[in-house]
């Protein structure tokens, strides 16, 4: 450690200090070593730090203000919805009679958890369209392999075993072709066309008597509504395939459209993006699952059901891929998303897909004035611009992104998706006022003239922040992925 | 109705439609073609306000019975421990809790020292090289380290003991049946695997053999032994689940040769929460370290040659290599890894071999005070802090009348094992007193009886 660097907690360390304070050992002390042969009692004690109370709550008070979050600054990240999160939800999840509830004590004491989970997933339903929905997954990802697995059951079910192919866009997330090879598929990819849009032509090549599901994100990562997609759907169903929904962008459609009415037959929703559990720094999340009429059956066990005024777990599924988690998934993160829908209520939540909408056009009328927009119709909640013009100058989108943090921003999503040359991906959210938008597209306008004025005051940044840019190059060639004393 | 989330104002929109060149914002949702467009108003309940929906939610929280309206001797995976109170401080910093994955490093060093100091502690704790930055929770990430050791040996056998907590078990199932791995269960032979069962099964198409330490009933499985066996078959991986707060006091799986070690990181400042959020924990060798699902952190320099951290070997991330990806997993538990951290920060290098010595010394008590009304504990071999006992009852209904006396009983064991009808798998954790076992001890020889 230099005296530049910020320390570790295991540099603030000094034997025999203490930051705990442990229950009374109150019973009579027996010799463990009569129970425990001698080669599994501990030798090398573990090397945690030993510190201080304040010592611990300095420490990370101090990383906290090295870290940029939704409250400390605008959190444009594209497809990652990052709107504010909602102080009330912290407080519900923290009550005692949810916290602290252990997933094994008996369906009868814990009634009311049980209520809120059903009504959440009746809720979820309706806002999607869908027949049933499962709470199970803990995350995006592990929702869109969960429904993977669901529609692989299905086939093989009917006898279909040749179903080995999943089809994504070009411009999807990469945990699509990721879920698919996790759930033993082959990943296809679809292009997009000039508009941004699923290439019909290409879809029609790709289908066949292979394709298990078509994966989509609804509206895509671009930002757009794909147009055709009852055709779309069409194309993948007459070829006996299933079409399954990416939740990630559900923000910008809320009480304007459901996926069950697209002819989605699975649905994954982010509950940390679109229903505000908040995201934690990469997690938790949650992911429930939706599935139409006929996937029911393969949902993961358990499910949970109503009997009269009786909540109760069905673990009799004899078609149920399985567990796909331990317990019932992320019951914390789902207390949040149901206390932020309970707020919002239908009005609410359209108006919020009304304002993020409203939001991303405007950013993006005014940013295409000086940034290049390769697909010029109205967005939904997101937009993708191109720093094409501006790496001509010399300055890459690697570039404007470092700069933007000197205006105390975090930067949108970039070089995402891959079909878009120096992509810069926004997402300003509904919960943004019309100054923080104004203000992040001055620093933009601005970036661009420097581009063109001063380009080493872009291409140096950032300027301001508590470390430069870092190498990377050697992090990932020698990895030094733990701390060691000397 | 008003939304104080939403701070858009009719003048405001008034300008961005002026802006953006359009009558009203319904132009703009007009690409949705009309046969989709959602017509009424979804069928959900009104908005409510904040003063209504927090009376409503609080009466509603308040009929759970709860771990701390009752005491609890109920564990099997999920643990009702000291938390120190800095945690949820720490936690509720909201450049915390409102950040996402670090992936601009320069505003992120926060984030991404904390998962270093994680990934430190675990690595520590487990006896292994590395540790990522956390898993959804245990039994995903042992799900996660079975496909590993398929994928990696080229091998579709996986051995997994019936002494591995059952709900973890299923998940395993679950995700073997994506690349088609096969799993073969192997029976406990008094509580503890069986290593003759093992021996027999171990063979040159093994990928991996699953163990837990300690296991589901609480006993500390000889790794010693099973290290032996697996050295006849050396290409397959020694995988083990490991509860972190028992490797303050026992020897670490690292120091047995395990392969990767597995578990969930709960035990360490997290709430029972009804089974999540938890915190998953992956840890494995130097060898393996480019196969790791996840993110992992590392130390670099910046430009002026400060020390700094940044999200590294992101070529095995689904965001990079795609359908070729080490995992699909994107969104971890890193908030939770966060309070692990604080946690295990707490209790330091005495804190934390003090409190898993005394978890063992309490459940060494609960088995004389079981002994001494009677009981009959089934499994004699070493324990961590759980225990079988034979009631020779119907559990549930033992539970019933155990909730009448204020008590959470332990779990029913006949759920997941026949042969086990009539059984209780008891947690005593250091926040039992000496008078809360003895009550329960009693309790249960007054119901036995």
């Amino acid at each position: 450690m230099s005296n530049q660097d910020f320390p570790l907690i295991f540099e603030h360390s000094q034997e025999s200090r203490t930051g705990f304070s442990l229950p009374e050992m109150d019973v009579p002390e027996v010799d463990l070593t009569e129970m425990l042969d001698d080669r599994y009692i501990r030798k090398n004690e573990a090397d945690l730090p030993e510190v201080s109370e304040l010592q611990i709550m300095r420490h990370y008070t101090g990383l906290s203000t090295r870290n940029h979050g939704v409250d400390s600054g605008f959190y444009p990240l594209g497809s990652c919805t990052m709107k504010y999160n909602p102080k009330m939800n912290e407080d519900v999840a923290r009550l005692t009679g949810f916290s602290h509830i252990h997933p094994h004590q008996p369906v009868e004491t814990v009634q009311g958890a049980l209520e809120l989970m059903y009504d959440l997933q009746t809720t979820l339903a309706e806002i999607t369209g869908m027949h049933t929905v499962t709470l199970q997954p803990a995350a995006g990802a592990h929702g869109e392999w969960t429904g993977l697995m669901m529609i692989r059951a299905y086939h093989e079910a009917n006898g279909d075993y040749g179903r080995t192919k999943v089809i994504v866009p070009d411009s999807a997330h990469g945990t699509n072709p990721a879920s698919a090879t996790v759930a033993g598929f082959d990943a296809v990819t679809v292009k997009s066309d000039e508009r941004g849009l699923v290439d019909l032509e290409d879809l029609k090549r790709v289908v066949g008597e292979d394709t298990a599901a078509l994966m989509l994100t609804n509206p895509n990562t671009l930002g757009l509504f794909e147009e055709h997609i009852l055709e779309m759907a069409a194309i993948i169903h007459e070829a006996g395939g299933k079409l399954y929904y990416d939740g990630a962008n559900l923000n910008a459609i809320l009480g304007y459209a459901r996926p069950g009415d697209m002819g989605f037959d699975v649905v994954h929703l982010n509950l940390h993006k679109t229903f505000t559990g908040p995201h934690g720094g990469g997690g938790p999340g949650s992911g429930p699952v939706g599935v139409t009429e006929e996937f029911a059956a393969y949902l993961p066990k358990p499910v949970l059901t109503k009997k009269e005024d009786h909540y109760v777990f069905d673990y009799d599924r004899p078609k149920s891929i399985g567990r796909v988690k331990p317990y019932y998934g992320n019951f914390g993160i789902n207390v949040r998303a149901y206390t932020y829908i309970r707020t919002m209520g239908a009005e609410g939540l359209k108006k919020v897909s009304e304002h993020a909408v409203l939001n991303a056009n405007y950013m993006m009328r005014r940013l295409e004035q000086e940034y290049e927009l390769p697909f010029t119709q109205h967005c939904k909640h997101e937009f993708v611009l191109s720093g094409k013009r501006q790496k001509k100058l010399g300055v890459r989108t690697l570039d404007i992104a470092k700069r933007l943090l000197d205006f105390g921003y975090h930067p949108p999503t970039i070089y995402f998706p891959l079909n878009v040359e120096e992509a810069l991906m926004v997402e300003p959210t509904e919960t943004e006022s019309k100054e923080t938008l104004d203000a992040f597209i001055d620093a933009m306008i601005q970036i661009s003239n420097e581009a063109k004025e001063n380009p080493e005051i872009v291409q140096e940044a950032p300027h301001t922040t508590v470390v430069s840019r870092m190498d990377e190059t050697t992090a990932a060639r020698k990895p030094i992925l733990r701390y060691n004393k000397d | 109705m008003e939304f104080r989330y939403l701070p858009m104002t009719e003048r405001d929109k008034q300008e961005m439609l002026d802006t953006i060149g359009v009558k009203d914002s319904e132009e703009l949702f007009k690409d949705i073609p009309e046969k989709v467009r959602f017509k009424g108003e979804l069928d959900i309940k009104p908005p409510a306000n904040e003063f209504e929906l927090t009376k409503e939610l609080t009466r509603l929280a308040e009929t759970n019975v709860n771990l701390k309206s009752h005491t609890s001797f109920l564990g099997a995976g999920v643990y009702d421990h000291y938390i120190p109170s800095i945690v949820d401080h720490v936690i509720s910093r909201s450049e915390f809790y409102t950040a996402y994955t670090p992936y601009q490093p320069e505003i992120s060093q926060g984030e991404l020292q904390a998962i270093f100091e994680f990934q430190t502690m675990i690595s520590e704790l487990t006896g292994m090289d590395v540790a990522n930055s956390s898993m959804y929770d245990g039994g995903t990430a042992l799900a996660e380290a079975v496909n590993l050791s398929a994928g990696s040996t080229k091998k579709k056998k996986v051995i997994v003991s019936r002494a591995v907590h059952p709900e973890s078990r299923a998940v395993i199932q679950s995700y073997a049946n994506g690349p088609g791995v096969e799993i073969v269960e192997i029976d406990h032979k008094e509580g503890i695997t069986d290593l003759e069962a093992l021996a027999s099964e171990l063979d040159e198409n093994t990928a991996g053999v699953v163990i837990q330490y300690p296991n589901f009933f609480g006993q500390i499985e000889p790794l010693a032994e099973v290290r032996e066996l697996l050295d006849t078959q050396k290409k397959a991986m020694m995988i083990v689940s490991s509860n972190p707060l028992a490797l303050g006091y026992l020897t670490p799986p690292g120091e047995f040769g395990a392969d990767i070690v597995v578990g969930d990181a709960q035990v360490f400042g997290i709430p029972a929460q009804f089974g999540g959020p938890h915190c998953g924990y992956f840890a494995t060798t130097k060898k393996l370290m480019r196969k790791v699902p996840g993110r992992l952190v590392g130390q670099t320099k910046d430009e002026q040659g400060r020390r700094g951290f940044v999200l590294t070997l992101q070529a095995r991330e689904q965001h990079i290599r795609r359908d070729k990806a080490t995992s699909n997993i994107c969104s971890n538990q890193a908030l939770n890894a966060l309070a692990s951290s604080v946690a295990m920060s707490s209790l330091g290098k005495q804190g934390v071999k003090k409190m898993a010595w005394t978890n063992i010394q309490k459940t060494a008590y609960m088995k004389k005070a079981l002994e001494g009304n009677g009981l009959s504990v089934t499994y004699q071999g070493p324990f961590f802090n759980e225990l079988v006992v034979n009631l020779g009852t119907d559990i549930q209904k033992t539970t019933k009348r155990l909730l009448e006396k204020g008590f959470i009983g332990g779990y029913d064991l006949s759920t997941d094992y026949e042969e086990l009808s009539g059984h209780m798998l008891i947690a005593v954790t250091e926040v039992r007193s000496k008078e809360e076992i003895d009550k329960f001890a009693q309790e249960l020889g007054d119901l036995h009886e």
